[in-house]
């Protein structure tokens, strides 16, 4: 088609300088001379800034969660797993430029889930704890790009609070291009400081009590509330609550091999101190008497990445992944993925993808009444436990020139489904959309 | 069995790369700018990262989360 355009163009223009050169007179003299050239006509962009700040991008992602399974760790290893999640994700993308001619970027998101969970209940012995819960958390990014030194600078922090944890982080990030701009190194560090609120189980609270002291009436209710009852009515006190705190060290370096082929090592070094179990997750011992979860108050992570990915023919992609992890709890596991996104068209890809991941038991695991009162630490969480897991779906990618649906602002539309089931018989379902506007 | 296809697999991955090693133009680059290409996770993905790091002891190296932020590993 593009070559019948062009040769009809050529030949339009060969006619025309016949036509010209014919005349009897010398026309081309008093005439201007033939030009496919049209003027292009000016417009006033007095008021038009390159580098004025301006909404570039957003993004709204939204997930449906639902889980299956039998070893609820609230019900120390037995018990309903079943989880439902609703999780709804907002993210808007500034940028504006500078007289250095730097790309300046902020990202502000916004993200609020309400999940279901059956164990939930059972926080209380009787059954009858709330099982639904909401977890709201911002974030913002400010990055600069410089593009003649090859290189962005950013910083980030974010929140993340639902009911029983209240998290507070913040990174500093770093990347380099290699001359070539073949080559990128990034560096992240990165900090979380939570604190887990002490909810422990119905049967390890003492039981409401009134007592009188000083004019105060003391409540102290199974969820571990204080409530004081003076003459100024009653005062509600905060559950108490115990640190937990993570950092890390994220480095990555990418390659472009050939114009088919770039890959990535990707390394992070983590390390985690403070209350690392969860209070209202109990453990049943070899007596069958009850106990809570109990694990050391440190644990170091090194998780090693390589991903690949390759341009097959004109229309399939290759998307390879593979992590090693170790960490000092004795859990070693390997992570494998494959993605073949096909190009149907330039602007429509379908995406199956299959995950693999395995994993050796922590040294502190073990089944219900399987523990002994003896143990220094104990879980039967079985997050923990040894298994195996495969994940595989099917992703859908929309992105038409002219926006989906005719939308011009309507960048792109992914629909993602995925199935996942571990050999501990938790199976779940998740079915995620993207929808993006620039 | 399982970690010898995995370590065939990384090895395959390896030699293709070493062999097809070249300095690319920038106008070379059609194929690699290709959105499905980009080597970091979809967007659309975000959700799924987040619950594996609940059901499952590994986490990190997959410019995701490696651990603290939620009441996860």
């Amino acid at each position: 088609m593009r070559k019948v355009f062009l040769s009809v163009v050529g030949f339009a223009m060969i006619c025309r300088l016949n036509v010209s050169a014919q005349t009897r007179t010398d026309s081309l003299s008093s005439k201007p001379a033939p030009s496919l050239y049209t003027p292009v006509e000016q417009h006033d962009v007095s008021g038009y800034n390159p580098r004025a700040l301006k909404l570039d991008e957003v993004d709204l992602v939204s997930s449906y969660y639902n889980q299956n399974g039998n070893h609820s760790a609230v019900t120390g290893g037995i018990g309903s797993e079943k989880v439902t999640d609703f999780a709804n994700g907002l993210d808007l993308k500034f940028v504006w430029g500078d007289p250095n001619y730097k790309k300046n970027t902020i990202s502000l998101g916004m993200g609020f889930d309400y999940h279901t969970a059956a164990s939930q209940a059972f926080v209380s012995q009787t059954g009858a704890s709330k099982q639904g819960g909401t977890r709201v958390y911002p974030s913002f990014d400010y990055t600069v790009e410089n593009p003649t030194l090859r290189n962005t600078f950013g910083f980030g922090a974010y929140y993340s609070g639902e009911y029983n944890y209240h998290s507070l982080g913040a990174d500093i990030h770093f990347s380099q291009k290699t001359p070539s701009k073949n080559g990128e190194f990034s560096f992240k560090l990165q900090g979380y400081f939570d604190r887990v609120s002490l909810i422990y189980p119905s049967e390890f609270v003492p039981q409401p009590t009134t007592n009188n002291s000083g004019g105060t009436t003391v409540i102290t209710t199974a969820s571990g509330n204080t409530i004081l009852s003076g003459e100024d009515g009653y005062q509600k006190k905060n559950i108490p609550s115990s640190p937990r705190t993570t950092y890390s060290a994220s480095f990555s370096y990418s390659q472009v091999l050939s114009p088919r082929l770039q890959i990535m090592f990707l390394a992070d070094l983590v390390g985690q101190n403070g209350y690392l179990g969860l209070p209202f997750h109990r453990v049943y011992f070899n007596t069958a008497k009850d106990t809570i979860e109990k694990l050391p108050s440190n644990r170091y992570k090194l998780p090693l990445g390589f991903r690949a990915n390759y341009f097959l023919g004109d229309n399939i992609i290759l998307r390879a992944y593979y992590r090693y992890y170790m960490d000092t709890w004795g859990i070693k596991s390997n992570t494998a993925g494959i993605e073949v996104p096909i190009k149907i068209n330039p602007f429509f890809s379908i995406s199956p993808f299959y995950r693999y991941y395995d994993q050796t038991a922590a040294k502190y695991f073990a089944p219900y009444e399987a523990h002994s009162p003896g143990d220094p630490f104990y879980t039967s969480n079985y997050e923990y436990s040894k298994f195996r897991a495969d994940f595989y779906g099917v992703g859908f990618r929309i992105a038409p020139p002219k926006g989906v649906f005719g939308w011009q602002n309507f960048h792109d539309l992914e629909i993602r489904y995925g199935h996942y089931a571990q050999t501990t018989d938790l199976v779940s379902d998740v079915v995620s959309i993207n929808i993006g506007f620039k | 069995m399982t970690i010898n296809r995995l370590k065939i697999t990384g090895c395959f991955l390896l030699a293709m790369s070493m062999a097809s090693c070249v300095q690319v133009k920038e106008y070379q680059k059609s194929r690699l700018n290709d959105a499905e290409m980009a080597m970091g996770n979809r967007k659309v993905e975000k959700n799924e990262l987040n619950f594996e790091s609940y059901r499952e002891a590994a986490s990190g190296a997959n410019a995701g989360k490696t651990g603290g932020g939620c009441g996860c590993n």
